[in-house]
């Protein structure tokens, strides 16, 4: 077996690196600067029941080693990605996660049920932590039970298996995690971003048009790693870690908490080639402090209690 | 192609209050560069680069210039550096002007402001090809007005100033009305002075250049969009812009 490889529902994957959703669009973009399949797997933006446009601009503030962003979802809806984003994505050999949200119950069922068909889909990331929405998004990621709810529905509508993605933006992140683990989740997928606010001292107004934005980038990684290292003592399954990561090292500190697999985000915008990079240097990363294969890392820190 | 590259600067000079000139080397970025595309520059301990628009470019020198204004931490931390030093830049972005010229006699520059760059590259290459240009450029104050001499080269130029503190005193659409017969016109400066260029200029062909706080800088995170007449509903100033068809884009 490979020193890279990590096998989880539904994903067997080459190594642990993924675009995290929102970030890495559906890779169109990012295909011009490497080959996609060199990636373990892509998490795709968002796909809702119908096209949506999103919020109005300024979507996007650069905050002391971080950024918010207030996208709004923007995407053209669960049928045009199948369509044109998966057949594309799918010329690549790499895994491909879809990023699934809605407004109601009925639009996380209708848009997890559309991805049924397509074969290219391997898991579904359960969104139910967007901060930037009037409706939907956040409230089924604050509330347990809520978070429960929708789990359930998705997964019986769904034959894939379902990653929730948790918001950070709760008192008890383990009372969230255990929720949706007895729901049925396949796993976890976590950080999503802090809500937060930036104001402009001259125009005297927050400088994102929805006021607040979710917060990224390096300045919320100790969040996710102490979320993660709480979290992995209490639930069994599987958890994609999340939260500021720039760099091999970061990839380790997120599997030493617990991750099983990582997500990199704001770090495609300052190097769109971020990911390509850590894939490169994260054997001599993980020979460095001492590990044979990925696998042998995870969870490690949580061992060491 | 858009590319990571290093690009070496070979000569810093601030040209008017806050506003920076920058000359950098660098083969592919020179090569390949149109008029109204930009550079993606990273800053170091900033998470989003900056985008800046491409002033001019000499390909024999294999040089590209840019021009920026110090309006926070990341361009006032960017005019700290230095000749000799290495930019870590993604370019050339995004799409440029048209510049096709069949038909065409006169063009109407419009540039307001930290706006007035691009307009240099393009109105340069424009009159290369024996077209004829007229300049109008607008400033806050006396103190922020450049490259006017560098306009008068190849156009007509009139410079208007907000205060009257040099020039015409006014705004660059109190001068339009002056300037005579045009058959197409480009702009590039803050949002008003386009809104109101636009609705001024509604008959006749424009082409106009945005700009949005950006993400990625790329197309892949619909940070920088602007809602358009087309049937998607949008555009993506980064990739599909930063330049529209003036009729095509909803201010």
């Amino acid at each position: 077996m490979s020193l890279l490889q990590v096998n989880l529902p539904g994903l067997h994957l080459k190594n642990p690196i993924m675009p995290a959703s929102g970030c890495f669009g559906f890779g169109r973009e990012y295909s011009q600067f490497y080959d996609l399949s060199k990636l373990g797997a892509v998490i795709m933006k968002v796909a809702t029941g119908s096209e949506r446009f999103g919020n109005p601009t300024p979507r996007v503030a650069e905050t002391a080693s971080g950024m918010l962003n207030a996208i709004g979802l923007q995407n053209p809806g669960v049928e045009k990605i199948i369509e044109n984003e998966v057949t594309f994505l799918s010329q690549y050999d790499t895994s491909i996660i879809a990023n699934v949200a809605g407004s109601t119950i009925e639009e996380y069922e209708y848009v997890a049920r559309t991805f049924n068909n397509t074969k290219a889909v391997h898991a579904l990331e359960l969104n139910i932590s967007c901060p930037n929405v009037k409706e939907g998004g956040i409230q089924f990621g604050t509330d347990p039970k809520m978070a429960a709810k929708v789990t359930e529905i998705v997964k019986k509508a769904s034959n894939l298996p379902v990653y929730v993605k948790l918001s950070p933006n709760v008192t008890d992140i383990v009372a969230m995690a255990k929720a949706v683990e007895s729901a049925g989740a396949d796993g976890l997928s976590m950080i999503n971003t802090l809500t937060g606010m930036q104001i402009n001292l001259a125009s005297k107004r927050p400088i994102i048009a929805n006021k607040t934005g979710g917060l990224s980038g390096a300045a919320i990684k100790p969040i996710a790693i102490r979320m993660i290292y709480e979290v992995k003592q209490h639930v069994h399954i599987p958890i994609i870690g999340m939260g500021g990561i720039s760099s091999a090292e970061d990839v380790l500190e997120f599997l030493l908490a617990g991750a099983s697999a990582v997500a990199v985000g704001t770090a495609n915008f300052s190097n769109p080639l971020i990911c390509s990079d850590i894939i490169d240097e994260l054997p001599t990363t993980l020979e460095r402090y001492g590990f044979d294969a990925v696998e042998d890392a995870i969870g490690k820190a949580v061992m060491n209690e | 192609m858009i590319s990571k590259q290093r690009m070496k600067i070979v000569s810093t000079n601030q040209i008017a209050k806050d506003t920076i000139e920058m000359v950098l080397k660098n083969s592919y970025i020179s090569e390949n560069a149109i008029p109204g595309q930009f550079i993606h520059i990273l800053v170091e301990g900033h998470t989003l680069r900056r985008p800046i628009s491409i002033a001019d470019v000499d390909k024999d020198n294999e040089t590209v210039t840019i021009l920026f204004k110090k309006l926070g931490s990341g361009t006032e931390k960017l005019s700290e550096s230095k000749a000799g030093d290495f930019l870590n830049v993604l370019g050339p972005s995004g799409n440029g002007f048209e510049t096709s010229t069949e038909g065409l006699h006169t063009v109407l520059l419009i540039g307001g402001g930290i706006g007035v760059p691009p307009m240099y590259y393009l109105g340069k290459s424009l009159a290369k090809q024996n077209i004829h240009v007229i300049s109008v450029l607008g400033f806050q104050s006396k103190d922020h007005v450049f490259y006017e001499e560098k306009f008068q080269q190849f156009s007509k130029t009139y410079v208007v100033t907000n205060d009257g503190s040099y020039g015409d005193k006014g705004f660059v659409t109190s001068v339009i009305p002056n300037v005579g017969e045009f058959d197409r016109y480009y702009s590039c400066g803050p949002l008003p002075m386009l809104k109101a260029i636009t609705n001024e200029l509604s008959e006749k062909e424009g082409f106009i250049s945005l700009e949005e706080r950006m993400g990625c800088g790329v197309g892949a995170c619909f940070a920088c969009v602007v809602p358009t007449n087309t049937e998607k509903g949008y555009k993506k100033i980064c990739s599909d812009g930063p330049v529209f068809a003036a009729r095509e884009v909803i201010l």
